[in-house]
């Protein structure tokens, strides 16, 4: 793909960007942001594929598989704090004396 | 230089992945829109996650099927790392599992800036090996995306960190303004600044580590002066920061999901950091750089031993019972002290009574935006009982009692009042406008922010000290025995 398609994609997804998040309340800043974070998780493709392409027992394969670790707490990590978050937004049936 | 990989053409020129697979990533990339549209309103937030774990999910697994073209030897070999790949994932996600579990929804932030950190790391080190294994055909453009995802992804791992510390109190939470900080930092970021121009026009090793280490310091320089309520903001600011990164990086490699996913972060990053602020009260520049040009906050011995009233369980008890209306301001202090589910209890007795009782939540209450909904949340308070800052405020004058919980900076008049504070024009909660105000503290000493709370000693304000769970529990018994 060429430079400018690649550029194209990258400004329209700025618009995109601040556009779905434009309309968020405070209550969901939290949230939010703790949800973008696990989203930026998935660089752990891109330590996949350096270390992929790395000979064996190089620096490259040592760093890459560094980075897939790092990757990999930021992503999962990421998403399962932020459902523990949102489980407690959940509709609360009258159900009062359960803690 | 010696090449770490042996063949490995980048950006613009890299192969491309099969069709079904390139599919399969722009479906992830609409989840991932998907996943932000829908954390933005509360009744889709925990679908929208999903969603994004999905999107993030199947991009994980599709990126396997890149094909022997991409990978040169194929998908089954991956030069023989598969194995040690997927042993690398296992123990990421487990501890990232396992971390996200445990943690306390008080320590949450703190949490949200290690992920941050440890992604924005994992980003710059993508690049740092990817730029060891130049290709003859790259572009400078590549170039300068390969740096730039080293110097933000460096940036953001060290100020995430140093973020950690703070809010884990390993360190003050104070501003620490170096002696002469303002110049080093207008050095380190100059310097900076001029290592990632000269490694673009001149690429070596050396250079890279000269960058990656200045990059370093940079974060570290660039959240030491932030201090107490601004912390938060940062978080989110550093959070974009990755999202920038992790763009570049997908440039680097040619990969659209990751530009995608990457600039969707970093944008709407953006505008939740410029958001934040907005409800501080304060324009971003100022946290960021308040600190150096703030006047020392000394803290006075002589306020200290003002007089202050102060009030045992049994009064608290006498005066909420008495009242007509209520309001109740929690704060961090009553998280840190498990006393939720106290304070729902004390409530549900007093609205038994006849008395209207609502919770004032400041939009920056706890230790994040939105932190204390989710920590009230927790103990099953309800939602309508939950009462936002622009609702609440006029409804101060007519309440009898604000009852305020481990808070402080949220309901300090200097905010309003003292154009010398360093939090002057952040919004606050009116509470001294209410016929009386009950501080429960721990003690004397200032909140988050470092700051002296002159309501403390107004006349109609009482303080009762102690832990927030043992007194809360004091002040229910002494309801019920009314």
């Amino acid at each position: 793909m060429d430079a400018i398609s690649l550029l194209t994609i990258f400004i329209l997804s700025i618009f995109v960007g601040i556009e779905v998040v434009s309309k968020v309340s405070a209550v969901l800043h939290t949230p939010l942001m703790s949800g973008a974070n696990a989203i930026h998780g998935v660089v752990l493709v891109g330590a996949i594929l350096v270390t992929g392409q790395s000979d064996k027992y190089s620096l490259g394969f040592f760093l890459g598989l560094g980075a897939i670790v790092l990757a990999a707490i930021n992503m999962v990590g990421g998403f399962v704090v932020t459902d523990r978050m949102l489980e407690m937004f959940k509709p609360k049936a009258p159900k009062k004396d359960e803690a | 230089m010696t090449p770490l990989i042996a063949h490995l053409s980048t950006t613009v020129s890299a192969p491309q992945a099969p069709t079904w697979v390139r599919l399969t990533e722009l479906g992830a990339a609409v989840l991932f829109i998907l996943a932000l549209k829908g954390l933005s309103s509360p009744k889709s937030a925990r679908r929208g996650n999903l969603l994004g774990a999905l999107g993030a999910g199947v991009a994980t697994v599709v990126i396997f099927f890149y094909g022997t073209e991409y990978y040169g030897e194929g998908l089954s070999n991956l030069k023989g790392n598969l194995p040690f790949i997927l042993l690398a994932i296992t123990i990421g996600s487990l501890i990232g599992w396992i971390a996200a579990k445990r943690v306390q929804m008080t320590q949450m932030p703190q949490m949200v800036a290690l992920f941050n950190g440890v992604g924005g790391g994992a980003a710059a080190v993508v690049s740092v090996v990817e730029f060891s294994a130049p290709t003859a055909n790259e572009s400078k453009a590549a170039l300068a995306a390969t740096v730039f995802t080293v110097l933000v992804g460096a940036v953001s791992f060290s100020g995430s960190i140093l973020t950690f510390m703070k809010l884990q109190e390993l360190m003050t939470s104070r501003p620490v303004v170096l002696p002469l900080g303002r110049y080093i930092t207008s050095l380190a970021g100059i310097g900076t600044i001029a290592a990632a121009i000269l490694l673009v026009v001149d690429p070596t090793n050396t250079l890279l580590y000269v960058l990656l280490g200045m990059s370093l310091l940079m974060g570290l320089l660039l959240v030491l002066p932030v201090g107490g309520a601004d912390v938060p903001i940062v978080i989110s600011l550093l959070n974009a920061f990755t999202g920038l990164s992790v763009a570049a990086s997908g440039y680097v490699l040619g990969n659209t999901l990751l530009i995608v996913a990457g600039t969707l972060v970093g944008a709407s990053g953006t505008l939740l950091t410029r958001m934040m602020a907005a409800a501080m009260g304060r324009p971003l520049t100022n946290t960021l750089f308040g600190a150096f040009t703030a006047k020392a906050i000394t803290a006075s011995g002589t306020t200290e031993d003002r007089p202050v009233k102060s009030a045992s369980p049994d009064d608290v008890a006498i005066m909420l019972s008495y009242a007509r209306k209520v309001i109740i301001v929690p704060g961090y202090g009553l998280a840190v002290a498990q006393a939720q589910n106290t304070i729902r209890e004390l409530v549900e007795l007093l609205s038994a009574k006849g008395i209207q009782v609502d919770y004032a939540i400041h939009p920056v209450a706890g230790r994040m935006p939105g932190h204390m909904n989710v920590l009230l949340a927790e103990a099953n308070v309800p939602y309508d009982q939950l009462k936002e800052m622009d609702e609440i405020n006029p409804e101060f004058a007519e309440a009898d009692v604000a009852l305020v919980v481990g808070a402080n900076d949220v309901v300090n008049p200097a905010a309003r009042d003292d154009k010398t504070a360093p939090i002057y024009g952040m919004p606050i909660l009116n509470v001294d406008q209410a016929g009386q105000v009950v501080f429960l503290k721990r003690s004397m000493r200032p909140g988050f922010a470092g700051i002296e709370n002159e309501l403390l000693f107004d006349p109609k304000t009482s303080l009762l000290f102690g832990d927030a769970k043992e007194t809360l529990t004091k002040v229910v018994s002494a309801v019920k025995g009314l």
